[in-house]
Order: structure tokens, then sequence, then C-alpha cells
């Protein structure tokens, strides 16, 4: 079918495999998020805290840089202690970048293909609606570990590499940040996903994720505090998110959210995603 | 699979979607270069399409395309064809050769030779000058273009075209059996055709199938009636009612099959044995006017009326 032919040309060439094509959604859909230069420059703020972090690190071992700050290695110990607390604040502050990056990129990805009725000329392929679900996923997911574990694990690194005893004793912060950091991101991406196929229109979804997760840990709230019953909790993932991150850190949690509740709350909530997204992202919808 | 493998291989298919039952138990062998699926709407051609796909899942029966059946080699079927679907669709955002690059993409091909076919199949269908456009913007006649070079795109063995003319313009419906034509005597694609227009189906098919009611109401190899189909005969009258009846019933005696036509016209076919000349001496026996007489063949709406009759 060559351009100055004219005609119909069968494809004899090579295929790629078939297990790495759901990578092609990212790519495509990374070349429109990063068209826009407002999330350009908010994705590039979101590598402000590991920065910090590095300086943190940086200056622990650095005795030159710490005469010319004034302090000592002692008195930063004291005031900034490189321990659990400090990787747990730190991968808080990320997983509301994290809300924020999924509130802009998360509308966009599958809205658009079931209003323009898209989705039957990706299922006509050799592309299953699991594959389809793993790549619109991984547009979330890949940009969300960029900015938690990603630059958690280097940080661990860079801690353990300056200081060769830190490691062993401090296996748990590597196992937290890398688990904790995968929890909240499927937790978020499937939230995301399931929002936008459920409504169908980006400007929309946006919204209803905003609300939705405010609504929710409002509801929880409420129904906490009116009723007194702890079963409201189920209902605030920020809060679920923050108890399991503590439990795995091995930190004090912020309230007195229970971590079973907790763990019910993100587990089940992806779960549910999953159910919701099943039952949406099909060719055709069969009226019944 | 071999030439002589059925491009479409239905054993009682049948398909139920919530409760109720769409396709009922369809058999069929269908060989040809371009198959017409033909009905009215509701006849369940789309259906059968998606069931084909992999969309919707057989009740009951089985379907094999090109020797691949349905049921367990879904995957190995989508990567065989390219499908055209009936409404709108596209993924927004994306110029037309972004778009059509990452229908090739997914269908395997290396990100290289996807852009190349891109931009072939764009010129191809005629879209390019309009390549670099958003097909967000293109016109209804555009999509529909962009729809057939997105199922072209990746060369597929078959390719599924549901409703192609759809709210097409004259100029553009020409242009768009045009292609379905030159791609059908291109001969590296089987075309299966899905319409409830006659005249693209007739304009473009070698067999067709006509589906009533989610049945198929009758089977036509177009190719082998215009080819063999010699002795029908369609004829202009002048006379009188009771003679016209008359004549009519000589027309039976002479064993002629008599279907009715439109004003004073009637479509007969000769059986075997029984000369022309045997026509007119009838007409003159019940002074009857034979005004025109013309052979033609059984046309496909003589086909589609009869089945839909039946």
């Amino acid at each position: 079918m060559a351009v100055f032919e004219r005609n119909y040309r069968p494809y004899a060439g090579t295929l790629t495999p078939e297990k790495r094509r759901f990578l092609i959604l990212p790519r495509y859909a990374y070349s429109d998020v990063f068209k826009s230069r407002l999330f350009a420059i908010f994705f590039a703020l979101c590598f402000g805290v590991p920065v910090a972090g590095l300086l943190i690190i940086y200056l622990h071992h650095n005795l030159s840089a710490l005469k010319f700050l004034g302090l000592t290695a002692e008195k930063l110990n004291e005031i900034l202690p490189i321990d659990a607390q400090l990787f747990w604040r730190g991968m808080s502050l990320q997983s509301g970048l994290c809300f924020i990056i999924t509130l802009f990129v998360g509308p966009a990805l599958v809205a658009p293909d079931l209003r323009n009725n898209g989705l039957p000329l990706y299922l006509a392929r050799p592309f299953s609606r699991t594959e389809y679900v793993l790549g619109k996923l991984c547009v979330l997911a890949i940009l969300m570990s960029l900015v938690t574990w990603v630059p958690g694990l280097l940080l661990w690194g860079f801690q353990a590499y300056l200081e060769p005893n830190w490691a062993t004793a401090n296996l748990q912060i590597a196992s937290a940040l890398f688990f904790g950091s995968w929890i909240w991101i499927l937790f978020l991406s499937l939230f995301a996903l399931a929002i936008s196929a459920w409504v169908k229109w980006k400007p929309v979804a946006r919204i209803a994720l905003f609300m939705m997760f405010f609504v929710g840990q409002a509801f929880g709230h409420a129904v906490r505090g009116i009723l007194g019953l702890s079963f409201g909790k189920l209902f605030d993932a920020s809060g679920a998110s923050a108890t399991v991150w503590a439990s795995l850190f091995g930190v004090r949690p912020p309230d007195d959210h229970p971590l079973t509740l907790a763990w019910i709350t993100m587990i089940g909530g992806c779960l549910v995603f999953l159910w919701l997204l099943k039952t949406r992202l099909r060719a055709y919808e069969v009226v019944r | 699979m071999t030439e002589s493998t059925p491009v479409i291989d239905l054993e009682g298919l049948e398909v139920t979607l919530g409760k109720r039952r769409i396709l009922h138990g369809l058999t069929a062998k269908l060989t040809g270069r371009s198959i017409g699926l033909l009905g009215p709407n509701g006849a369940g051609k789309t259906t059968l399409l998606h069931t084909l796909l992999g969309f919707y899942p057989p009740s009951a029966g089985t379907a094999r395309l090109l020797g691949h059946d349905i049921r367990s080699k879904g995957r190995d079927i989508r990567a065989l064809m390219g499908y055209m679907p009936e409404n709108d669709a596209f993924v927004a955002g994306l110029s037309g050769v972004r778009f059509v690059r990452l229908m090739a993409e997914l269908s395997g091909l290396p990100p290289e030779q996807a852009l190349e076919r891109a931009h072939e199949s764009l010129f191809y269908v005629g879209l390019g000058e309009a390549r670099y456009r958003p097909v967000d913007s293109y016109s209804l006649g555009m999509k529909q273009l962009a729809k057939l070079a997105q199922a072209l795109v990746h060369g597929p063995k078959v390719l599924f075209l549901d409703e192609p003319t759809n709210g097409l313009d004259p100029p553009a419906r020409a242009r768009m059996l045009h292609l379905i034509r030159d791609i059908r005597d291109a001969g590296q694609v089987r075309v299966i055709l899905s319409s409830h227009l006659l005249r693209d189906v007739e304009e473009c098919c070698e067999e067709v199938l006509v589906l009533k009611n989610g049945q198929i109401a009758t089977y036509c190899n177009l190719e082998a009636e215009r080819s063999a189909n010699r002795s029908f005969l369609e004829l202009e009258l002048r006379a009188e009612n009771g003679n016209e009846q008359s004549f009519r019933a000589a027309l039976d005696g002479l064993g002629c099959e008599v279907a009715e036509g439109s004003r004073r016209r009637i479509k007969l076919v000769m059986p075997p044995g029984v000369e022309v000349r045997a026509l007119y001496q009838a007409a003159v026996e019940h002074s009857v006017q034979i005004r025109h007489l013309d052979y033609r063949r059984d046309s496909l709406e003589d086909i589609f009326l009869k089945a839909m009759e039946g």
C-alpha cells in the first residue's frame, strides 16, 4: 500500500511481542499529558520533596556543610533524624501530590474512549480488556511511581550507601516505601479509571473524582461523629492509607483509624473499582 | 487453513443478549472473496459481526473464521481481521495519522512500520491531505474513511465493514464503494460487508446471506446468479384486466414462474425447453400486447424481497 502505488498491500513484517503491547497506551498518553505546560511544571515540582530529602541526607554526612550552617551531626540528628518517621512524612506529602496527578491525568484516560466509541476499535484487535485496563493503569502508575517509591528507594539507598550499618536496621522502611506506595497507587489509579469509565465525560469525571474522595472522607467523619460507628471510617480513603502506611513504617498512626478497617477500605476499594471497570468496559453495551 | 477453508463457517450459532435471543441457530458456509450480510434493521447482522469478533459470546453452537473457532481462538481471529464499526468511533485528541498508527501498533506492528503504514493507508483512502488534523474535527465522511484506514492499516486477511456507507453523500458513497471493490479485487483480503442497502451489497459482494429476525432468510451466490440465470424475463403488458389474468394463467400453464412486477410489468423465469415464441403465441391468444420484453438476471432486490416475503 505504498503512497505512490495507492493500492492495498498486506503486511508481512515482524510483529511486536503480545505481552508488551499494553505499554503502547502509556506512551501515547504521555505525549498528550506532557503537552500541558502546567502539568509539566507541576510534575517537576513533585520532585521537590525527594530533592529536599536528598539534601537532608547529604547534610547528615557532610561535616563541612554542617559546620558552614553552624550545626553539629548530633544536633541535626536530634532535629531531623533519618528514620522511619522522616520517610513516612515524605511519603505522606508525595501521596497528596499523587492525588493531584490523578485528578489531572485520570479522567482523560477512559472517558474519551467510551464517549467516542473507541473501545470497539481497541478490542477488535488482539488486545484484551485486561490489557486495556493494564495499559491505562500504567499511565498513572508509572507517573506516581516516579514521585513515590522510586525516589523513596533511591534516598533509602543513598542513605544506606553513606551509612553501611543503617540499611540492615531499616529494611522495614524500604519495604514500607515500596508496598505502601503501590497500595496507594493502585487504589488511586483504579478509582480514577472507574470514575472515568462511569462518568464518560472528562470534566465531570474530574469533579466527581474530587468530590467523591472528599465526600467519602466527610461522610466517614459524619457517621463516626454523629452515630459513633467506626465503620464510617471505611469511606475515608486518605485516613485509611495513612493508617496502613503508619503500620508498614512502624510509626504511630495520625489518628485512631482501626487498622483492619483501613485495610478493608484499601483492598475492598480496589476490588470494587475493578468490578465497576469490568461491568463498564465492554466493546458494546448490551441493553437488557 | 487452505484455499477451500470457508471464510465464515456458522454451525448452529445462537446468541442471546440479556433475555432476548438475537441469533437463532445460524448454519452456513461462506467462501467468497466478498460476502454481504443483508437484512432489514434489527435482523442480526451487526450482532453476527460482533459475535465473530468475540464481543458477544455464543449461547449455543459455534462459528469459525478462516478455520479458527470463535470460542477458543478469539485472539487469533482478531489478529487476522480489520473492523470498521457502524457508529462514529475514534480515539479523541489524536491526529488522523497518530490514530491510525496507534491502531496499527495495537495490532502488533513495530512503531516505525506502523507510522509508515498509517501514512500509506490514509493516502490510500483519500485522507492524505487531512492526516495531520485531529480526527475529532473530521466530517462524517472523513471519519468513515479514517475508520476504513484503521481497519486496513495492519494488513488484515478479513475485513469487516459494518454499514460503511452510513451517512455518506452520493459522491462519498461512490468513493467508499469504489475503495471496497478495489480492496476486494486486490485479492489479498476477504471482505465481509454488512448493510441494509441492497445496492451497496450488490455492487461489492459475490455472496449474500440475507438475515431476517435473527435467522437466515436466504443465501445467494450473486456471481452464480449473474452468470446462470439467463431465462429471467421482464415483460411490459397492455391488456384488459381479465385478459391479463388469463395470460398469466397461460404462462403458468407453460411452466413459467411468474412474479408480480409494478405498473403492468411481470417478471418470469422460463422453464428449460420453452421458447420466447410461446409467450407471444399466448399473448395473441389472450389479446394481450407485449410492449416490452427484456432479458435480465434476478436482481438482489428480487431475491431480497422474496426472502422477506417468505
